[in-house]
């Protein structure tokens, strides 16, 4: 018996160009009890789909074509004061972003209250004690206290917690999740989509999670439908998804997903997997962090961001640096590139210290070429009135001789190396896929030939289909031209595939560090082995670890 | 950030922005008339005194207080000077003052608005607390106040309007640059071998422009209403200078006995120019930024 | 609680380096600019001997810092010097002028803000339908409006060829008495007599120059208005109280509507200082007798005394406007006094 029903949905938009079509006719079925896992990248018309579903598509948004029938009612057809009974008491739904899915001035309990009194499960005298059992229901301490909070004094998670207590106020039957984790710290995920699992389970609801990680979906749906381009092209058990994946899109998405055991080239799809290059390995030390700190003053008090850390990058090596939102590991790589100043510490590089000179003054010192960086967000690392070209050729015109005609033959070298078509040089930013924007991020990072380059999240942003290809470029890369890597990631299963050594950093301090597969496997600081444990699990699969 | 909320990535990232701006110009037709107005605006300040019928100084006792005719199509004053002349003359004027007046804040504004917003500090808090008192004044009334002070003449007019514009575009300034100051691309630049100065006046600061220019356009049409104003209480330009907002207060003497063109005529000049700024200021609103869109 | 009030308490203090920074402008203006201060403070005509009274009157021998501080002694005890047109001390003739301007301008702003606000809130909440367009038209027209000459225009209309206003002379036409002086505002010191009849000549008076300011400042509200109206409608919160089946009204209003009120409320600060300075241009055209007019009718016999004391009285009073605005923020906005500036 099936809760829920979607029969060839087809939903557009009007925009400029005229007509989009975001799905293209989705049909699926939701059972009591289950929990469907709705995977794709973006703009594959899954969060669509449930917006459709719950008729709260944009003014510029309409179903053209299609039945939805949930629990024998035409969703479709019903009037909109029905839907708004719907809404909140029969289905409901949780958000990304969960700090600003609250209202910012209105007390969480009060919105709480809000939805309950909507829907008639309280009055005005029991609202507050029934939106505090809402609160303590998803499992949060001291729950009268926290009623009389508003949101930004919670954490994202926090805010996430009273998002799904405000979602489940009224005891709905069908809960849609659209990409509940996203933005999250990775321990902090896995509590929230622990705590979604146990809630559904517990109440007998049934559920849809929206999501872009096919790891995440296995680990915790009882079944999956993979959607591209506004259409569904697979459906199946976790299991039976990643062991033997029928569509093409499936089999290159279930490949490119990082997990346990599996190595760099497996992630892309079989036919375009080189042999893996040699990577070179020296014990020369390249760069030394001694007791490196880093003190703000802040509002109420010092504010130690970096509290004395020292490690070595070997010439030739690639080092991961892991950690949570706030423990010191942006802090640390802007000081490491002398984009900014520490307070104590020495970084010596080639055996000179880099921090004797001033940040304000490295732009024009010898050594500014032989560190450079790869910067997180692509869109926000390109001036937007900058082409490609003149981003790329940027460092070389300022910090090398070169004259016009080899800076322009350089360029184009450059962006044959990474794989970037010639003719996308003369693009803006704007014009550029997320793809494409990296790969120019990672050319004007290697114009000038660092010695040591620092990849601050390079693929955060990205799709894990094009995650894959430029994870694998920069394995490449650092084959062909000897660079040292610092790759600042909060994903275990990236850092595994890309270095020999890793740092784990929890509020400033490096709480253990090593060779990668002795931390991976034989993690000793209580703090790894949650990070470890936090990360989603893919089922591991058999043939691919095997290849 | 995968973003997946309720609207598909619409393939308009495409084009450039020159198909941008043809695209605005034609769902927004609006923008093309005040492409159209700005241009008799600036055909009437350059060449207005050449075409103009008569002298607009020139006075005939004869002719005092007629109304519009075919002559005269605007009538003529208390005087009998030419209310059309008059009106069409007074363009370069007006328009100076609040060009020159906007040069000069935007120049001074967006230096020290650069200077708060890249480099912070003790500098920023000491412009912070200028700019809070300057704005702490009502703007007119202290423009009257630096007129009076200084002294009643058409520079002084032009000084006062552009101290009391200096905190919009400062703020402004320092708000765009602010947010740009640690941006990927200010950080690359840097990399790049850029020192501080050169990423200030290279990279970020011409990301700034966009938002100014609507502000110029918008304050331009600000300025000539506030140097218009103050001529009215009798500030700045005198008599027998031809200036709309004299002309409309000579004319608010008359209204009450019914002579209506003294004072409409210049009035709905003065209209026209402002209302021709904000227009254009809107239209530019949208090529630079189509999310904000009104 | 505590918190909130020291936050008040904060904003208070604020307030006080700001009007040190206004009495600091208004003592330049007056003494340390280029020419000699005593030549304006004299007037037009006067003669040498009264110039050279003046100097010494004023302290004006003495060095800068010297005369700064005579100054600030002045202004803290309420000596403003002596206006040459009236013979009376600067700060008795505001004080008993200020009424008249305060009552105009409070009327537009209540006026303007009970049409705009509505308005702002209507057009966001149907874009593209007729009252959004009416919304655009009216924000761009209004915000080109002279104030001095949508004046003349409604007196042309209303009183020469209507003739349902009365002249634009003044607050009470001759043939009324003043009402008993309480407030200093006509209509609530009418009202307060009883005096119907008065009551409604001091309302003929208002309603014209009221209009006119109003229709000034009902472009930057309404603009503002829709804006955080639309702001508001399309976040996230939105979305969630409309997920969780919300009513439209409860989504229009305690969610839209108080986010939406914040940056109105702000821009209410930008208002009243373009309240504050057409109301000089208002007062003018209308022959209002409030400070305004004063002010003008200063300038044009060159009494500086009076020029500047009205512009420090307007800068003050304006800085007390902004503190009420900084008070209501506080008190709406949660986040006031914990986000890091």
């Amino acid at each position: 018996m099936s809760l829920l029903s979607i029969t060839d949905l087809k939903v557009s938009f009007q925009t400029r160009r005229g007509e989009v079509q975001a799905v293209r006719g989705v049909s699926l079925e939701l059972k009591k009890g289950e929990i469907l896992g709705v995977v794709g990248e973006s703009g594959s018309g899954k969060s669509v789909t449930s917006y459709a579903l719950m008729r709260l598509l944009e003014s510029n948004g309409r179903i053209t074509g299609g039945a939805l029938t949930y629990d024998g009612m035409d969703l479709r057809s019903v009037k909109e004061s029905t839907m708004r009974d719907l809404r909140g008491r029969e289905i409901s739904m949780v958000f990304q972003n969960p700090r600003a899915a609250l209202n910012p001035i209105r007390k969480v309990g009060q919105q709480i209250e809000d939805v309950l009194r909507r829907h008639a499960k309280a009055t005005r005298s029991t609202a507050k004690a029934e939106a505090i059992k809402a609160l303590e229901a998803v499992r949060i301490n001291d729950a009268e206290a926290r009623y009389n909070a508003y949101p930004f004094e919670l954490s994202g998670g926090m805010c996430q917690r009273i998002v799904i207590a405000l979602a489940l106020a009224c005891d709905p039957r069908l809960l849609i999740a659209d990409e509940p984790t996203t933005g999250l710290d990775i321990t902090t995920q896995k509590a929230v989509m622990e705590l979604i699992a146990d809630l559904i389970a517990e109440r007998g609801m049934s559920a849809m999670v929206i999501t872009h990680d096919l790891g995440l979906a296995a680990q915790y749906c009882d079944r999956i439908v993979v959607m591209k381009d506004g259409g569904i092209v697979e459906e199946g058990a976790p299991g039976q998804m990643f062991a033997a994946p029928r569509h093409a899109y499936t089999r290159k998405l279930v490949d490119a997903t990082p997990r346990e055991g599996t190595c760099v080239r497996a992630l892309l799809p079989a036919e375009q997997r080189t042999p893996e290059p040699d990577l070179p390995k020296s014990d020369t030390p390249l760069l030394e962090v001694r007791n490196l700190t880093k003190t703000y003053r802040g509002k109420s008090g010092p504010v130690h961001a970096v509290k004395g850390i020292s490690f070595t990058v070997n010439k030739g090596e690639s080092v991961g640096l892991v950690g949570e939102s706030g423990c010191g590991k942006s802090t640390t790589s802007s000081i490491l590139v002398r984009l900014s100043d520490p307070t104590e510490g020495e970084i010596l590089f080639n055996g000179e210290d880099l921090a004797l000179t001033p940040a304000a003054g490295f732009a024009r010192d010898p050594r500014r070429a032989a560190i450079q960086m790869v910067f997180q967000d692509a869109t926000d690392s390109f001036n937007p009135r900058h082409t490609a070209r003149h981003s790329i050729s940027e460092p070389l015109a300022r910090l090398t001789n070169l004259s016009r005609l080899d800076l322009k033959a350089r360029v184009e070298e450059l962006a044959d190396l990474v794989g970037l078509p010639r003719p996308l040089l003369e693009r803006f930013p704007h014009q550029l896929s997320g793809g494409q924007k990296a790969r120019v991020g990672i050319a004007r990072a290697i114009a000038v030939d660092p010695q040591f380059l620092i990849l601050d999240e390079p693929t955060a942003a990205l799709d894990v289909s094009i995650q894959a290809l430029v994870l694998n470029l920069l394995v490449d890369l650092r084959a062909k031209l000897g660079i040292s890597y610092l790759f600042v990631s909060h994903d275990l299963h990236v850092v595994r595939l890309l270095c020999d050594h890793v740092i784990v950093m929890k509020d400033g301090e490096i709480v253990e560090q090593g060779p990668t597969s002795k931390v991976m496997e034989t993690p000793a600081h209580p703090y790894t082995r949650q990070l470890l444990a936090a990360a989603p699990k893919p089922p591991v699969l058999a043939t691919s670890a095997a290849e | 950030m995968t973003n997946s909320g309720s609207t598909p990535l619409p393939a308009e990232q495409q084009d450039g922005a020159f198909a941008h701006m043809a695209y605005v110009l034609r769902s927004n037709p609006v923008t093309l008339l005040a492409f159209c107005m700005f241009a008799v605006l600036m055909i009437a300040a350059v060449l207005g005194p050449s075409l103009v019928p008569y002298d607009p100084l020139a006075s005939n006792a004869a002719l005092a207080l007629d109304p519009p005719s075919l002559a005269h199509w605007f009538g003529t004053d208390s005087l009998g000077r030419d209310v059309f002349s008059r009106v069409i003359v007074a363009t370069r004027l007006d328009l100076a003052i609040s060009i020159a007046a906007v040069a000069l804040s935007f120049l001074i504004g967006s230096v020290l608005g650069s200077i708060a917003g890249y480099w912070g500090g003790w500098l920023d808090s000491i412009l912070n607390r200028l700019f809070d008192t300057i704005m702490a004044f009502p703007l007119f009334v202290l423009a009257m106040g630096i007129v009076a002070a200084l002294g009643n003449t058409v520079e002084n007019i032009v000084y006062a309007t552009a101290v009391i514009n200096i905190p919009f575009y400062a703020r402004l300034v320092r708000a765009e640059v602010n947010i740009r100051r640690d941006a990927g691309f200010a950080q690359a630049a840097k990399l790049a071998g850029n020192a501080d100065i050169r990423v200030l006046a290279l990279h970020i600061f011409p990301n700034a422009l966009p938002p100014m220019m609507v502000q110029v356009s918008l304050n331009l049409g600000w300025a000539i209403l506030n140097a218009a104003g103050l001529s009215f209480i009798g500030l700045g330009v005198r008599p027998p200078t031809a200036e709309w907002g004299i002309m409309v207060a000579e004319g608010a003497n008359f209204i009450v006995s019914g002579e209506w063109w003294l004072a409409l005529f210049p009035g709905f000049a003065l209209m026209f120019a402002v209302f021709t700024f904000n227009l254009l200021g809107d239209g530019l609103r949208d090529i630079v930024d189509p999310r904000q869109r009104s | 609680m505590a918190g909130r009030l020291a936050t008040v308490g904060l904003r208070i203090t604020h307030a006080i380096p700001v009007i040190l920074g206004v009495v600091v402008v208004s003592f330049v203006l007056t003494r340390a600019l280029p020419g000699d201060p005593a030549v304006y403070f004299a007037g037009a005509a006067a003669d040498e001997e009264s110039i050279a009274q003046i100097r010494t009157a004023l302290g004006l021998d003495k060095p800068l810092p010297e005369q700064f501080l005579i100054y600030a002694k002045d202004v803290l005890t309420g000596d403003l010097g002596q206006s040459i047109s009236t013979g009376q001390p600067v700060l008795q003739d505001l004080a008993n002028r200020l009424p008249a301007s305060l009552e105009l301008t409070l009327t537009a702003l209540l006026l303007s803000c009970s049409i705009a606000i509505p308005l702002g809130v209507l057009a966001a909440t149907r874009p593209g339908s007729a009252v959004d367009h009416l919304c655009r038209v009216l924000v761009t027209a209004g915000v080109s409006l002279p104030t001095f000459f949508t004046g003349v225009v409604l007196i042309y209309v209303f009183y020469y060829l209507l003739g349902i206003a009365p002249a634009p002379l003044g607050r009470l036409d001759f043939i009324y008495l003043d009402p008993d002086h309480v407030t200093g505002f006509y209509l609530i010191d009418a009202a307060l007599a009883g005096d119907l009849e008065t009551w409604l000549g001091a309302l003929k008076q208002l309603v014209l120059p009221a209009t006119t300011l109003a229709l000034f400042t009902l472009a930057p509200l309404a603009r503002m208005t829709r804006a955080a109206m639309l702001g508001a409608l399309s976040s996230d919160y939105i979305r969630t109280a409309r997920a969780a089946g919300l009513t439209e009204d409860k989504v229009l209003f305690t969610y839209a509507f108080r986010n939406a009120l914040l940056p109105v409320i702000t821009t209410l600060g930008m208002v009243f200082s373009f309240t504050l300075g057409a109301n000089v241009l208002v007062e003018k055209v209308f022959a209002w007798p409030g400070i305004g007019s004063y002010a003008v009718e200063a300038l044009v016999v060159s009494d500086y005394a009076a020029v500047q004391g009205f512009v420090l009285a307007m800068a003050l009073l304006f800085v007390a406007l902004n503190l009420v605005i900084d008070l209501t923020y506080t008190l709406i906005d949660p986040r006031i006094g914990f986000e890091t500036r």
